[in-house]
């Protein structure tokens, strides 16, 4: 059964609501993207990169899809407070794949943009046909269907030399009633020396329908550009996701990426990241903590098409009760791309004799002169240090916790935002002492949402 | 304090214990010594609890309590520490958070509430004098990039935050230059009181310049052969262990 039927025939059926409910620039593509996706299927277990997701199992149930843009009735500032201290963070929410317009940005005047794609579609429709769908290939089937579907998402333009003060952050909330797919997509465009960080947070406020988020982000890194990117996943076992980011670095850029989950029912992340210019910098991090039947498959690619570029890529899972843990990372470096540092790292603990851990580390060099090196481990923990903090008087459930939280710390230290990885330290503490129970107890009180998208409003 | 009656124990099926006895009251200095693989590390590793060695007869009662059914942290809230020869390094966990959760562990056992941020950072300053610690060893990850000297001044560091009622200081002279045993024997002697009790492990006689014993033991093939004051220390010195190995062996 090939799940991307049901959506392809969603899409004929609805091509005109879909079309009214965005704008051309999204609307142009759909007809490419329905081509590719009548010829394809998504991957399934076992087929290459996807040894233990099953993509096209994960999108089989019947969601449904908010063709006709039902708003939620849900305020915001009373779902969701942000308390990650001293961040001066601006929030912009989605529910489910609404995009709810939270204040003003003030920082018009320099150029910046930072709104809803389907506005920003209409506003400044040759910039976005620059860049949208043509960092993130067609050919690929989740792509394929995002762009087949999507009708919103933001646009984050930072104009040539100018630095975005605060950190832009971004809350994803979903909160279905029946079974139901959320399209997201996010395009990011740093013109040459512009600087941004972001922070994207998902949560899951309803707990026992299932739920599906399908995201693609797009990014272009201009020269010299800075851009911090940061996830992170504290949603439901009801929650699942799909997001692949693709990625343009330009010459002497610096790039940071830190994909964290805590909280999960399956979750497949890609990163695509494209190194096109001389003397970029990429630093690509992950951690995911999981327990009960969680499934967290991260999958990384680094093509390094330059020379004279540097990346590092640290990835690290814990894994306790029966859950399953997927690291597949490639990085390549291109045949006339000399003097590339690129070093990839993947450590993992098994906390429980339950819990499973698949990893497959690669390096494809196709030219000499290079430093490059991958490695993995699976392991316990140290039951040395254990036993040393035991004779301590450090209790063994709160010394597993100690050491479970400092394996974690290499990931943490890499945010470069000082409040951000004070509050990480206290959610990865929470998390592995049990108490984080819910968004509410994760980054902001998402309680109070009063919307939930019904049966009656779907299509 | 401490009674250990005809203890055996084993690590993988070998017997390396084969009926200890002995007795620590409070305010002695008790010193075990013995050639290499006599089972002096072993005896430090059952009384901490170590999982790697199974007991297999005998008994050890530490202030009238069975010790050898308490999980490795009660038997450290009874009062039991050891300093480890080989400290070990836990990267990513600070000093603090770790004497913390040490501190309040013990506190919690007993009932009592967790010391405050102030009160504990005034008792970590207040002991860290009495080993030189420098603050910033106190701030990084525990023993992580210690040097030798540093890790075992760090260990009686963390004895001096716990204030045990004995003592097991485990071959705490190994690979310590002289100034360092200096510091480390200092602060072991600044921490005694009468109320408190020490056991010296060691294979040579030179902490023991700096800590004086009330009793010197000599281990060997599992067992004690020989007991006797200071002076069987210095007699071991200067004559090594085969008088007492063919003394043994003999019988």
């Amino acid at each position: 059964m090939n799940s991307l039927k049901q959506y392809i025939d969603i899409f004929k059926e609805n091509r005109r609501a879909i079309d009214d409910h965005s704008a051309l620039a999204l609307n142009r593509l759909r007809n490419d993207a329905c081509k590719v996706l009548e010829n394809a299927t998504l991957p399934r277990k076992g087929d290459e990169d996807y040894e233990t997701t099953d993509l096209n199992e994960m999108f089989a149930p019947d969601y449904g899809v908010n063709i006709n843009r039902v708003n939620l009735t849900a305020d915001p500032d009373e779902a969701f407070r942000c308390d990650v201290p001293n961040m001066s963070t601006s929030p912009y929410y989605f529910f489910n794949d609404i995009y709810h317009h939270h204040g003003d940005f003030a920082q018009q005047s320099s150029g910046v943009v930072i709104s809803s794609l389907r506005k920003a579609a209409s506003d400044y429709p040759e910039l976005i046909a620059e860049y949208y769908g043509k960092i993130a290939p067609l050919d690929d089937a989740q792509v394929a269907l995002n762009t087949l579907l999507a009708q919103d998402g933001i646009f984050v333009y930072v104009p040539r030399n100018v630095v975005l003060e605060r950190t832009l952050q971004i809350v994803n909330i979903m909160n279905v009633a029946y079974p139901a797919m959320a399209v997201r997509r996010v395009l990011v465009v740093l013109e040459e020396g512009a600087q941004a960080r972001m922070l994207v947070c998902d949560h899951t406020q309803s707990r026992t329908v299932q739920c599906l988020s399908n995201q693609v982000i797009e990014v272009s890194v201009g020269k010299n550009a800075v851009f911090d990117f940061y996830e992170l996943e504290a949603t439901a076992e009801t929650s699942n996701r799909a997001s692949s980011m693709w990625i343009r670095q330009a010459a002497g850029s610096n790039l940071l990426i830190n994909g964290m989950t805590l909280a999960n029912g399956a979750t497949r992340n890609n990163y695509h990241i494209s190194v096109d210019g001389e003397h970029a910098e990429t630093h690509l991090l992950g951690m995911a903590i999981a327990s009960g039947k969680q499934h967290i498959d991260n999958h990384t690619l680094i093509c390094h098409n330059a020379g004279y570029c540097h990346s590092n890529e640290l990835f690290k899972y814990v894994l306790d009760d029966n859950s399953t843990g997927a690291f597949s990372g490639k990085i390549l470096v291109a045949p006339d791309a000399p003097k590339v540092e690129a070093y990839q790292s993947n450590r993992n603990v098994c906390a429980s004799t339950s819990a499973k851990m698949f990893t497959k580390p690669q390096l494809v060099i196709n030219t000499d002169d290079v430093k490059c090196s991958h490695g993995a481990t699976v392991g316990q923990l140290d039951q040395e240090a254990l036993f040393y903090m035991q004779t301590r008087g450090i209790p063994e459930h709160e010394a597993r916790t100690l050491l479970m939280q400092a394996f974690m710390s290499d990931v943490i230290d890499g945010v470069r935002i000082d409040a951000l990885k004070d509050r990480l330290r206290h959610l990865v503490e929470k998390r592995f002492a049990g108490t984080l129970s819910n968004c509410g107890e994760c980054a902001g009180t998402c309680l109070k949402v009063k919307g939930k998208i019904t049966k009656n409003d779907e299509i | 304090m401490l009674i250990i009656k005809d203890l055996h124990a084993s690590i993988e099926g070998k017997e390396i214990l084969k009926g200890v006895n002995l007795t620590v009251r409070p305010g002695e200095v008790h010193a075990i010594m013995g050639p290499n693989g006599s089972g002096k590390s072993t005896l430090s590793s059952v009384l901490t609890g170590n999982p790697a060695f199974t007991v297999t007869g005998g008994s050890v009662e530490f202030y009238g309590k069975n010790l050898l059914a308490l999980p490795p942290e009660d038997r450290s809230h009874e009062g039991l520490f050891l300093s480890f020869q080989y400290p070990v390094e836990i990267p990513g966990v600070s000093m603090v958070n770790f004497m913390r959760a040490a501190l309040n562990a013990k506190r919690k056992y007993f009932g009592e509430e967790p010391l405050s941020a102030s009160d504990f950072l005034k008792l970590m300053r207040e002991k860290r004098a009495i080993v030189e610690l420098d603050n910033k060893l106190a701030s990084r990850s525990v023993n992580e990039g210690f040097s030798g000297g540093e890790k075992k001044r760090n260990e009686i560091f963390q004895m001096a935050m716990l204030e045990p009622r004995l003592s097991i200081l485990g071959e705490t002279d190994s690979g310590l230059d002289i100034d360092a045993l200096r510091i480390v024997a200092g602060g072991v002697n600044k921490l005694k009181t009468e109320n408190n009790a020490t056991i010296v492990i060691t294979h040579y006689q030179r902490l023991l310049d700096y800590i004086k014993p009330d009793f010197v033991h000599v281990l060997y093939k599992g067992r004690i052969v020989k007991t006797g004051g200071a002076e069987l220390a210095l007699e071991l010195e200067e004559k090594g262990y085969d008088w007492i190995k063919r003394e043994c062996d003999n019988l």
